[in-house]
């Protein structure tokens, strides 16, 4: 039954029989395997792309775990030594007064691993079933996901900057804990897990929810 | 209407008319509003100036000294290159290896592929031989070249010893710093799909 009131208006390069190329934007014959221009891969979107997005999403998730129970710096001052894991180092920074720097740490380790692991899942989720949140939102969303996941990479830096430079032998040396491995795993599978994402599941839901509805 | 004068819009796959777009206007996806094409006049010339100022600046930070410490007498000066081999000692050494390729040799790899394919354009000559190859790898590599990341986690790593000694920067840092700048200066020059039409129409003539 055809809906005049929302006739659908976009014709997809999928609904034309055609193989839309994700990387240069050329339409491809639908036979087609890799793209005639640029020679990437092609693959239309579907289940098998959101199979990989929960797969990395889930090893993001289980190499997070480690990266907050074990220690990600190791200080020896005077022969005496302290362990400290990322909340502890937040907590420091705090107690220190670098009230800034203490924010910065905190959204990067904390605060953006977080919401991009319930980012990445709300997306995943909202592609199978209607969403609150519209397409253009949910767009906004993968954007700001894909684009600040890699920040997230900063504490990693820092464990081996102050490794490199904190070594005055028996007055203070500072050595990477564990934390730190697991930590530049999680982001990168996180950061894996985004970009396994096609957007262009988004739109397709809301495709066949209007036709749905008509 | 035949295939080449279309463009799949590559976050929301709809088909829009490929049109001629005048220097300096913006054509978005009627949809989903992704940026379709944004030609620039002079911005191939741009992009490869500005990643071959990136390389100059990399080899630089990866060259000069790059922080010194000093505190009660002792000083202790480190290089880019031991931050890079900060996890070599035990289990921890593939994360040295990561580090390496994350902060200097993916994003040397990255401004190299650029110059190889922009260059010739910029020059109004044939694109050199797989230049769509390295121009997909560029692309690729663009989330894992992490130079601008390094240099904000140093920022921090300053501030957590500042209290506890004297931090001296050398050069490299200023390499780094000048890194960032260069770096987001290219990105925002760079729009994808102009450059793979400009490739996709110098390749056929």
């Amino acid at each position: 039954m055809e809906n005049p009131e929302k006739p659908q208006r976009f014709l997809t390069a999928a609904a034309a029989g055609l193989a839309g190329c994700r990387a240069c934007g050329t339409a491809n014959p639908g036979d087609a395997r890799a793209c005639t221009c640029c020679g990437s891969p092609l693959a239309a979107a579907g289940p098998a792309s959101l199979q990989r997005v929960w797969a990395w999403l889930a090893a993001g998730l289980i190499a997070y775990v480690p990266a907050n129970v074990y220690p990600m710096l190791r200080t020896t001052t005077f022969g005496r030594s302290s362990e400290n894991t990322l909340i502890g180092g937040i907590a420091e920074l705090f107690s220190h007064g670098s009230y800034g720097v203490a924010l910065i740490v905190f959204f990067a380790s904390i605060v953006i691993p977080v919401a991009k692991f319930l980012a990445i899942a709300y997306l995943a989720v909202s592609v199978r079933r209607p969403a609150a949140l519209g397409s253009h939102g949910r767009l906004v969303l993968y954007e700001v996901v894909e684009f600040i996941g890699r920040w997230s990479m900063i504490d990693v830096f820092v464990v081996a900057i102050l490794t490199a430079l904190v070594q005055l032998d028996f007055a203070a040396a500072i050595a990477p804990g564990m934390a730190a491995v697991s930590f530049a795993i999680s982001v990168a599978f996180t950061m894996l897990a985004a970009q396994s994402f096609d957007p262009r599941l988004i739109w397709n839901a809301e495709s066949e929810n209007l036709n749905d509805h008509a | 209407m035949h295939t080449d004068q279309l463009i799949a819009c590559p976050t929301c796959d709809v088909l829009n008319r490929d049109q001629d777009v005048k220097p300096h206007t913006v054509a978005r996806c009627a949809r989903c509003g992704t940026v379709l094409a944004a030609p620039k006049s002079g911005a191939m010339t741009q992009i490869a100036m500005l990643s071959l100022t990136a390389l100059v600046l990399l080899a630089a930070a990866a060259g000069f000294p790059f922080l010194e410490l000093r505190a009660q007498g002792l000083s202790h000066q480190a290089s880019v290159l031991d931050a890079v081999l900060a996890f070599s000692r035990g289990p921890m050494a593939p994360l040295s290896l990561a580090t390496g390729l994350l902060i200097v040799l993916l994003p040397a790899a990255r401004y190299s592929a650029l110059i190889y394919t922009l260059a010739p354009m910029a020059l109004g000559w044939r694109p050199a031989p797989h230049a769509a190859a390295a121009y997909r790898w560029a692309e690729r590599l663009k989330p894992w070249a992490m130079a601008e990341i390094f240099i904000i986690g140093v920022a921090v790593a300053l501030v957590k010893v500042s209290g506890l000694a004297r931090v001296g920067l050398g050069p490299a840092f200023w390499a780094f710093a000048a890194l960032l700048v260069v770096t987001i200066l290219t990105d925002n020059a760079i729009c994808r799909l102009t450059v793979w039409k400009t490739l996709k129409s110098r390749s056929a003539s």
